[in-house]
């Protein structure tokens, strides 16, 4: 009786040595089972040690995070997240200072300078270290290309004319093709925070209830009329797009990305169109960032190492459609994802692009922020309701968001200094 | 056994030495439901005094109403509450009246009547997701339901049932889904019931010359009142909580309070908002089961 018990817990013990030494990642990004995959076996092939990648759902990210930080013994080495969300555990004390990795890094490649700047997150030190950026383009099955207004440049378009294209589709073949993430898990509010805003009025914050953003409304109200109205419950457009439901879609490149190289020769991605105030663009950077109580920090930094290799950033383009943060040689690439990579190089080469970023400084009221463009998009264009109105309500709602925060403006807004940003 | 354990039971709460074998019967009990006294107190209890405490407090402000405040005027607030309270409408006393058929049935099948028991609990067995996975497949623009409309002839390209667009649609297949997945719980407490109930009865309304539909109504029914009030208490707190079946079918197209709670706890990251809304998903519930109790007042000696 006693040989069995005392070999079971010599392998008890065995196991848990071997889980002690294994890398723990939790990431909010590839998470889809498919891009999770290509992480496990492919990205993270050849690291130093073996890794147990966790992709958790941005919702439960922050809560599982702060538990994560408040426990006695951390238990993630690494985590992944967008600039966005590693902004509320910054603002909690839970990252520690990567600016040592960054310099031991850079000797052997060359992070852009973009990022780096944005790594710091508004303070002095190095808060997370770049690992992966995307943006937000269109993609459109080809079968739409003939329904275009006249005149009008796939490249170069403006929201007037893809409400004109849309109607045009609506038209010709008795269904709405114009699609929009518009789902539960969608990314409908970066539609609103780095597109049609900016494109419209100039700002966000700012502008938010302005004349313009009330004509940007309007406008929207009409290119509804010809957008699929199972939109909203659209997560990722690469769906629709490829059961050939919406033939013209919005959404993030790694959202779309499925469809464009499952049908490489079904569909061409462009540039988000331009508004009267510019064509902006919202780039995503993804970082890596060390946890305060990361159970050991040297294996932390071997896996980081191993993520910005040249190499294996060029491979995650190929992969999993996120561009690199380093300077990489990306070499031949599928036809899916050059069309993507096309798609995403025009957008940051546009002559007339100008970049919006992503919120900042506002801690753990992101979310609440997020919600002040889906309620208004909610009430104003799925209800109905008055689009003065609501504006000047959800501007109420949003001044007080940005007051809770104490977040000062963020480009394309006009800096407020050290003040929250105030909403005009 | 038992002697040996209030043994055991009586030396710890003595402290460190065996006084003598207590045999009292109220301190065996109180003895064994300790345990779980205690996992509930602390895994369910004490969260729950938190979740309250979280809903009126703000670090930094101290005691206040605004979470409380928000969720009042949250865009979402009253159209959420209105959805709870008509699905729970519609759908538990559907549910009662079905599994109260199904029992009926089953009394009477001469044969196989634990595998048909069996089949009709089936649902029993998969998670509110799933079923609404399932559903969504049946009922989505491009599911079975489409595809026999269009097999008919009686439309000509998928219809978007499971939208804004078609509220009444999205409500029936809500409710559809719902009665599917849930029924078995009651259906299964009704059967436990039903077998309580002493054949005698039956029989001497039978010799009275009762007719079946009287027999169900005069003897079966008030027989069954105990066990219709708490298959009526569990099925509605529960469907309070409906959620997971509603994400699935309709998004964010039909918000119901459980789903409000999720989104801003999770989406909205505001956990004092997210128990205002748990705490007041509490209370109704409590409500409902204050109202059954009262309502379907069971008198003791029918108890035993």
């Amino acid at each position: 009786m006693r040989t069995p018990s005392l070999m079971a817990a010599v392998l008890l013990f065995c196991f848990t040595a071997v889980a002690a030494a294994q890398t723990t990642v939790v990431s909010t990004q590839l998470r889809p089972i498919e891009e999770a995959e290509k992480m496990r076996n492919v990205l993270l092939k050849g690291a130093a040690d073996p890794v147990n990648f966790i992709p958790e759902d941005s919702n439960t990210y922050q809560t599982r995070m702060q538990a994560e930080l408040a426990a006695a013994k951390g238990r993630v080495h690494v985590t992944i997240a967008l600039e966005g969300e590693l902004a509320p555990l910054d603002a909690m004390g839970g990252l520690t200072d990567v600016s040592d990795v960054i310099r031991q890094l850079s000797a052997s490649r060359d992070f852009s300078a973009g990022s780096l700047e944005l790594a710091k997150m508004g303070g002095k030190a190095f808060r997370f270290v770049p690992f992966l950026t995307n943006t937000y383009i269109m993609a459109a099955n080809k079968k739409a290309l003939n329904y275009l207004p006249r005149g009008a440049d796939l490249d170069r378009l403006t929201w007037e004319q893809v409400i004109e294209w849309s109607k045009n589709l609506k038209q010709a073949t008795g269904a709405a093709k114009f699609g929009l993430p518009a789902g539960p898990k969608g990314l409908l509010h970066r539609f609103f925070q780095g597109y049609v805003y900016p494109d419209y009025t100039g700002g966000l914050v700012r502008t938010f209830k302005t004349g313009d953003a009330e004509k940007m409304w309007a406008d929207l109200r009409e290119l509804w009329q010809y957008t699929n109205p199972r939109s909203t419950a659209y997560n990722f457009m690469e769906e629709p797009l490829k059961t050939g439901e919406v033939w013209v879609a919005f959404d993030h490149t790694a959202r779309l990305l499925p469809a464009l190289t499952e049908k490489p020769g079904d569909f061409v991605a462009f540039p988000a169109p331009a508004g009267p105030k510019g064509r902006y663009y919202m780039p995503v950077l993804v970082g890596l960032a060390i946890p305060k109580n990361t159970p050991d920090r040297s294996a932390a930094v071997r896996l980081i190492d191993h993520l910005t290799k040249p190499k294996i950033q060029a491979l995650a383009l190929q992969e999993v459609g996120f561009f690199p943060a380093v300077k990489a040689d990306v070499g031949k690439l599928p036809q899916g994802t050059r069309i993507a990579a096309e798609g995403v190089l025009k957008t940051f080469g546009a002559k007339d692009g100008k970049a919006a970023k992503l919120p900042v400084g506002l801690g753990a009221r992101n979310g609440e922020f997020n919600k002040v463009f889906i309620d208004t998009f909610q009430r104003i264009i799925i209800r109905n309701e008055n689009i003065r109105t609501v504006l000047n309500e959800q501007a109420r709602v949003l001044s007080e968001v940005i007051k809770a925060a104490n977040a000062p403006c963020w480009a394309p807004d006009e800096s407020s200094g050290t003040q929250p940003c105030p909403v005009l | 056994m038992f002697v040996y354990r209030a043994a055991y039971c009586s030396h710890r709460i003595a402290g460190a030495k065996i006084i003598k074998i207590n045999r009292n019967p109220e301190v065996v009990a109180y003895c064994l439901i300790a345990p779980s006294v205690v996992f509930l107190c602390v895994l369910f209890v004490w969260p729950l005094i938190e979740t309250a405490l979280m809903a009126f407090h703000q670090p930094g402000r101290g005691w206040t109403a605004m979470h409380l405040q928000k969720m009042l005027s949250d865009m979402n607030f009253t159209v959420s509450l209105k959805n709870t309270l008509l699905l729970v409408a519609a759908v538990v006393p559907v549910q009662m009246a079905i599994a109260l058929g199904m029992a009926s049935l089953l009394e009477r099948a001469p044969r196989g009547r634990s595998a048909f028991l069996y089949l009709w609990t089936i649902s029993l067995g998969i998670s509110d997701l799933a079923a609404g996975l399932a559903w969504l497949a049946i009922l989505g623009d491009r599911g079975y339901f489409n595809t026999l409309l269009n097999m008919a002839g009686i439309v000509d390209q998928p219809v978007n049932w499971l939208s804004y667009q078609h509220p009444l649609a999205l409500f029936i297949a809500i409710f559809i889904a719902e009665v599917w997945r849930a029924t078995a719980i009651v259906l299964v407490i009704v059967v436990a019931g039903w077998q309580l109930i002493p054949r005698e009865y039956g029989e001497a309304a039978e010799v009275f010359g009762a007719k079946p539909w009287q027999k169900f109504t005069r003897v079966t029914l008030p027989l069954l009142k105990p066990t219709i009030q708490s298959a009526l208490i569990l099925r509605t707190v529960l469907a309070f909580e409906v959620f997971a079946v509603v994400y699935a079918l309709a998004g964010r197209d039909f918000p119901v309070l459980v789903g409000e709670a999720y989104n801003w706890q999770g989406a909205y990251q505001n956990t004092h908002v997210a128990s205002a809304y748990a705490l007041f998903i509490l209370l109704i519930s409590v409500a409902a089961t204050f109202v059954y109790l009262k309502a379907l007042k069971v008198r003791r000696e029918t108890l035993s």
